[in-house]
C-alpha cells in the first residue's frame, strides 16, 4: 500500500516530492487539516479554544507518564492520558458554573508542570523537547496510518452526531427536553478532540496545534452564511493553509508548522477585513 | 370566567417537588396539578426559584418528589412527553447558523453541515407557519429580532407534540408588543393543541389577561389560584409592594 501510494505521488509535477519525507508530510497534511476544520468548527462555536489548548498542553504529561510505565509507543500513552484528561476537563465544565476557565488552567498547569518533572528528572527531557515546536518532516508510515483511522472516525462521528452535538451547543436544557444524551455526546466530542491533538501533536507541536484547531474555522465563520459553508470553507481554508506551507517551508527552509500557522494566520485577518467591508 | 374547557382526561401532577444545592435549600415542598389546556403562570422575585423549578420539571437537576403524568379516563400514567423553549441560546451575532440548522438540529438525522434534508426542510416550513415565520427559514439567527427569535423557539418546542411545554420567561430583546404576540400564540397553541404550559413570566399585565392559574412561589408556594385571586392576595402584596 505504501509502494503503490508512494508511487502515485511520485508521478506529479512535483519537485519536493522526490523525497519520501516530503510524500508522508502531504499524505499527513491532506488527512490531518481537513478534521482539524470538522473539530474547530465545533470547538469555535462552543468558545473551547482554551479548552482545546489545555488538552494539547497536557500531552508532555501524557508522554512523561506513559514513560514511567514503560509505555514506548508515546502515541498511545499521549492519547490516553489525553481522553482521561478531557473527560476530567468536561466534568469540571459541568460542576462548576463559574470560572470554568480557571480551574482548566489549574489541571493544565499541573499537567504540564507534573510532565516537565518527570522527563527532567529522568534526564529524558531532550529526547521529548522535540515535541515542543514538532517536525512534520519526521512523520513515518505508521503514524499516517493513525491519520488515516482518526480520519474515519472523525468524519463517520461528524456524519452520525454532529446534529446532536450542534443542539446540545445551542442549548442543553432544549437539547435535554429533545431527548438527546447530552454527557455522552459531550465527552464523545472532547475524546475526538483528544485523539486528534494527541495523533497531530508530534508533527505540529504543543505550542502551535490549538492555532491549527481554531484558525480555519474562525476565519470561515466570517465569511460563511449557513452551516453547509462554514464546514466547506473551514476545510478549504485548513487544506490550503497545510499544502502551501508545506510547499513554503520546503523551499524557503522554514519549519513546516510555523509557517501553515501564519499563512492560516493571513487567512483569518483576510476573512476579518472582507467581513468588515461586507457589513459596511 | 368561562374560559376554554379543559378535556379533563389528562393531568399532570407534581409531588413534592424541594431542590437543594449543597446546604442551600432552593426549593421545597412544591404540589403543581396541571390540567391540559391550561396555562399556569409562575411568578415571584427574582432568585425565588423559578427557573430552578422549571429545570427539575424537565429533569435537569436532581429534586426530590415526583412528577406524575396522568390519564384520569383510563386511569394509567403515561410517559410525559415535554416541550422547552429556552430564555436563550448561544447563537451569537454574525455565527453562520441558519433557522434551518438550528431546526433541523433537532429533528433530522441528515448532517446540517453537509447538506439541506428536504424533508426536514419542509416539515420545518409548515411548523414554522404556524407562528407565520416561514418566511425566516434561511435567515441567519443572528439577523433575526428578539420576537421571531422567540416564535422559531416556540415551533422547535412543540414540534413533537409535547404534553406538557415549559417556558422560560421570554428572552430579553423583545419589544412589549412582541410579548403581546407571544402571549397570544400561546393562547393560541393553548386551545389548538392537547397540551399544559407552564410559563414563567414577569408582565403580569399579560399574565391577568392570560393566564388560567397562578402560582406564586418564593422557595415554596406561597399563593395560588386564578390571576385575580393571586394578585389580590396580601401575599402577592407582600412580596411586590415596592413595584405596586
Amino acid at each position: 500500500m505504501q509502494d503503490i501510494i508512494n508511487q502515485l505521488l511520485g508521478l506529479l509535477p512535483f519537485e519536493f516530492l522526490n523525497y519520501t519525507f516530503m510524500k508522508n508530510a502531504l499524505l499527513a497534511i491532506l488527512l490531518a487539516t481537513p478534521i482539524f476544520a470538522l473539530l474547530g468548527t465545533m470547538i469555535v462555536n462552543n468558545k473551547m479554544a482554551f479548552f482545546s489548548d489545555s488538552l494539547g498542553h497536557s500531552a508532555i504529561c501524557g508522554i512523561a507518564i506513559g514513560m514511567l510505565f514503560g509505555i514506548t509507543n508515546t502515541n498511545i500513552s499521549m492519547v490516553l492520558f489525553a481522553t482521561i484528561f478531557a473527560i476530567l476537563l468536561n466534568m469540571v465544565k459541568y460542576k462548576v458554573n463559574y470560572g470554568a476557565d480557571t480551574i482548566i488552567s489549574v489541571f493544565s498547569s499541573i499537567a504540564i508542570a507534573a510532565g516537565l518533572a518527570i522527563l527532567t528528572s529522568t534526564g529524558s527531557f531532550n529526547q521529548y523537547s522535540n515535541i515542543l515546536v514538532g517536525d512534520i518532516l519526521s512523520i513515518n508510515w505508521n503514524e499516517i496510518v493513525y491519520l488515516f483511522l482518526t480520519f474515519i472516525l472523525i468524519f463517520f462521528i461528524w456524519y452520525n452526531l454532529f446534529n446532536k452535538l450542534h443542539a446540545i451547543s445551542i442549548n442543553t436544557s432544549l437539547a435535554k427536553s429533545k431527548r438527546i444524551n447530552v454527557m455522552l455526546i459531550d465527552n464523545i466530542f472532547v475524546i475526538l478532540i483528544a485523539i486528534v491533538v494527541m495523533i497531530s501533536i508530534r508533527w505540529i507541536g504543543i505550542l502551535l496545534i490549538n492555532s491549527l484547531l481554531i484558525l480555519p474555522a474562525a476565519s470561515s465563520r466570517n465569511i460563511a452564511k449557513n452551516m453547509r459553508q462554514y464546514h466547506l470553507f473551514a476545510i478549504i481554508i485548513s487544506l490550503f493553509s497545510g499544502l502551501t506551507g508545506l510547499v513554503v517551508s520546503y523551499y524557503q527552509n522554514i519549519p513546516t508548522g510555523p509557517m501553515i500557522v501564519i499563512i492560516a494566520g493571513i487567512i483569518y485577518f483576510i476573512t476579518l477585513l472582507y467581513n468588515k467591508v461586507r457589513l459596511q | 370566567m368561562e374560559k376554554e374547557i379543559a378535556c379533563g382526561f389528562h393531568c399532570i401532577k407534581a409531588n413534592h417537588i424541594g431542590v437543594k444545592f449543597g446546604n442551600d435549600e432552593i426549593l421545597k415542598d412544591i404540589n403543581l396539578h396541571i390540567h391540559c389546556k391550561e396555562l399556569t403562570v409562575i411568578i415571584g422575585r427574582n432568585g425565588a426559584g423559578k427557573s430552578t423549578l422549571l429545570r427539575a420539571l424537565l429533569g435537569e437537576i436532581k429534586h426530590t418528589g415526583n412528577i406524575e403524568f396522568m390519564d384520569t379516563k383510563e386511569n394509567v400514567s403515561r410517559h410525559l412527553r415535554m416541550g422547552y423553549v429556552p430564555q436563550s441560546i448561544n447563537i451569537e451575532k454574525h455565527m453562520p447558523t441558519t433557522v434551518y440548522d438550528l431546526f433541523a438540529s433537532f429533528i433530522s438525522k441528515v448532517p446540517v453541515w453537509l447538506k439541506v434534508d428536504k424533508r426536514a426542510e419542509r416539515k420545518i416550513k409548515e411548523s414554522l407557519a404556524k407562528f407565520e415565520a416561514e418566511a425566516l427559514i434561511h435567515k441567519s439567527i443572528g439577523d433575526l429580532s428578539g420576537g421571531e427569535l422567540q416564535r422559531v423557539l416556540l415551533a422547535i418546542s412543540i414540534f413533537n407534540e409535547p404534553n406538557l411545554l415549559i417556558l422560560d420567561e421570554p428572552i430579553s430583546g423583545i419589544d412589549n408588543n412582541g410579548i403581546q404576540i407571544f402571549f397570544e400564540y400561546i393562547n393560541k397553541l393553548k386551545k389548538e393543541h392537547d397540551m399544559s404550559i407552564i410559563l414563567v413570566s414577569h408582565d403580569f399585565d399579560l399574565v391577568k389577561k392570560y393566564a388560567d392559574r397562578v402560582i406564586l412561589i418564593d422557595k415554596t408556594i406561597l399563593k395560588e389560584g386564578t390571576p385575580e385571586e393571586v394578585f389580590a392576595s396580601k401575599e402577592y402584596k407582600e412580596i411586590f409592594a415596592k413595584n405596586i
